[in-house]
């Protein structure tokens, strides 16, 4: 589903590497929890998926896209194929919670109709029923959140990409935004997941995938935070 | 449009630069027609001596519509010819009756209309030839020389008109396409966030483009109509106050006329030109905004 193949980023010469020669193969429907400290390259690894950024070197394959015969024009179809979702939430102030869901199906083109058919079962799946038209400042953090993950998968991509969701959470909300993340795996969602949270990393038990100074220090099934 | 002084503004600038272009289309068919009637008048006169006999006459005007140079000829004969000056002469009476009781005095007339006014001499010289010239009077030929001057003048004031026009639209269509060009990036700025959750989300350039396009394209219309007002307003005023037919050498009457009957085509074109302006300098501020910066 996702492959990176010796994936090298530099921003400037005198920095260094932000990525250095790394390779990560994730296979679909699978959940993959990428953790390292701040400044180790995480955000820069979700960038190049998303293609916000390009490789220095190296190659990257997401669900059958080889992103060096990707043109520009073509980066908005690839976005489509991938869900994200942002610690800082990224939602519209001024539209309410089935607005903010309803614009990722309205920007490729979606009827109303079906759109009034679909945000709701979304809206439903992340524990915001009843919750259409408020408006993202009258929410929690953690209902902010919720309703970035019920935008990224309202167009049920095949790959979800989740940067440090939970960062700006606390516990309790935080943990609600995993089970959701969960779910969506469960129905067969790829999830990647980076995080700084020492217990969700050890209780979720799935493949986690340390990044230390740009490179993949261990990669390692139903494992325990260890940076 | 969240920034209300900017709209203004640019729309502002377009009814200028449209009312500029109106005035120019305007104004260079007025002198164009202008032109035309004062070209349509000139003519070179040959008087023919009572002498001349019907045969000969005949016989000139055929060799002169043989000439190149030569658009229209009309003959007169005595009595047409003095029919004709007493028609000219309505208002003078005195003349009238001089020229009567004279037993007309009015030679017959060959009246020969130039294809173009550069070539009167030539005509001149074709019919000052000694062959033609034994048909004619001493003071013939004769031709309007004066109004030449005049028509010279009139070409060449359009000609200048023309091109200062075209240097001011030219001038005006920049500044305001500038002017558009910044207020569609204050909006883009104004809304970069919501541009950038689009981009993120996977909008294409179009869909996030277009209300910009669209937005651009509106000034363009609503700038066209005030224009249209403006010069319509020109004109009420120019007709009720001023009771001027002519203003130096625009002639008011008939600039009114054209409007009046070219209304929907002139208004058209403005919207045309306004829709043109407001996209192209809106497609423009916006892929500058909207390129892909993946590096």
């Amino acid at each position: 589903m996702i492959l990176l193949d010796r994936v090298t980023k530099t921003y400037s010469r005198d920095m260094g590497a932000a990525l250095d020669r790394i390779s990560l193969h994730v296979d679909p429907k699978e959940f993959v929890i990428v953790v390292g400290q701040s400044g180790a390259g995480k955000t820069t690894l979700l960038r190049l998926l998303t293609r916000e950024e390009r490789p220095t070197s190296g190659k990257i394959i997401v669900g059958g896209i080889d992103y060096d015969k990707l043109k520009d024009k073509d980066i908005p179809l690839l976005r489509r194929k991938i869900g994200v979702v942002f610690q800082d939430f990224k939602l519209l102030p001024n539209k309410t919670v089935f607005e903010n869901v309803a614009f990722a199906l309205e920007i490729v083109g979606v009827s109303n109709r079906e759109i009034r058919h679909t945000v709701p079962k979304v809206l439903d799946i992340v524990n915001l029923k009843g919750k259409e038209n408020r408006m993202p400042r009258e929410l929690s953090g953690g209902e902010r959140q919720r309703v970035a993950i019920a935008r990224a998968i309202v167009r049920q991509p095949r790959i979800l990409i989740a940067d440090e969701p939970t960062g700006n959470l606390d516990p309790k909300h935080a943990w609600d935004v995993i089970k959701v993340l969960e779910k969506i795996n469960r129905y067969g969602t790829t999830v990647l997941l980076t995080t700084h949270n020492r217990e969700i990393v050890d209780k979720l038990k799935r493949r986690v995938v340390t990044i230390q100074n740009g490179k993949i220090a261990s990669d390692r099934a139903n494992a325990s935070y260890k940076v | 449009m969240r920034n209300v002084t900017l709209a203004v503004a640019a729309i502002a600038v377009m009814v200028v630069t449209l009312t500029i272009v109106l005035f120019s289309i305007i104004t260079n068919a007025t002198f164009t027609n202008t032109i035309a009637q004062i070209t349509s008048k000139i003519s070179v006169s040959a008087y023919l001596k009572d002498t001349t006999s019907e045969v000969q006459a005949q016989n000139l005007v055929k060799q002169l519509k043989q000439q190149p140079e030569v658009h229209k000829v009309v003959y007169l004969n005595k009595q047409q010819a003095l029919q004709s000056y007493i028609d000219q002469n309505r208002q003078n009476p005195n003349l009238i009756t001089a020229a009567t009781e004279a037993g007309n005095p009015i030679p017959a007339t060959i009246q020969i209309y130039p294809a173009n006014l550069n070539q009167i001499n030539e005509i001149k010289v074709f019919l000052v030839k000694p062959a033609n010239a034994q048909l004619q009077t001493s003071d013939s030929p004769s031709y309007n020389g004066d109004r030449k001057q005049a028509i010279d003048n009139i070409t060449h004031a359009t000609n200048i008109l023309r091109r200062i026009g075209a240097i001011t639209v030219i001038v005006f269509a920049i500044i305001c396409a500038l002017i558009i060009f910044n207020t569609i990036q204050m909006a883009i700025f104004n809304r970069r966030d919501e541009i950038t959750i689009m981009r993120l989300l996977g909008a294409s350039t179009s869909y996030i483009r277009g209300p910009f396009v669209v937005e651009s394209a509106i000034y363009g219309i609503l700038a066209a109509v005030f224009s249209i007002l403006i010069i319509n307003s020109a004109f009420l005023a120019s007709s009720s106050a001023l009771q001027a037919s002519s203003l130096g050498l625009l002639d008011i009457n008939y600039a009114n006329e054209y409007f009046d009957a070219h209304f929907w085509q002139l208004l058209t074109l403005q919207i045309g030109i306004g829709i043109i302006i407001g996209t192209v300098s809106s497609v423009i501020a916006t892929r500058r905004y909207l390129k892909f910066k993946t590096k």
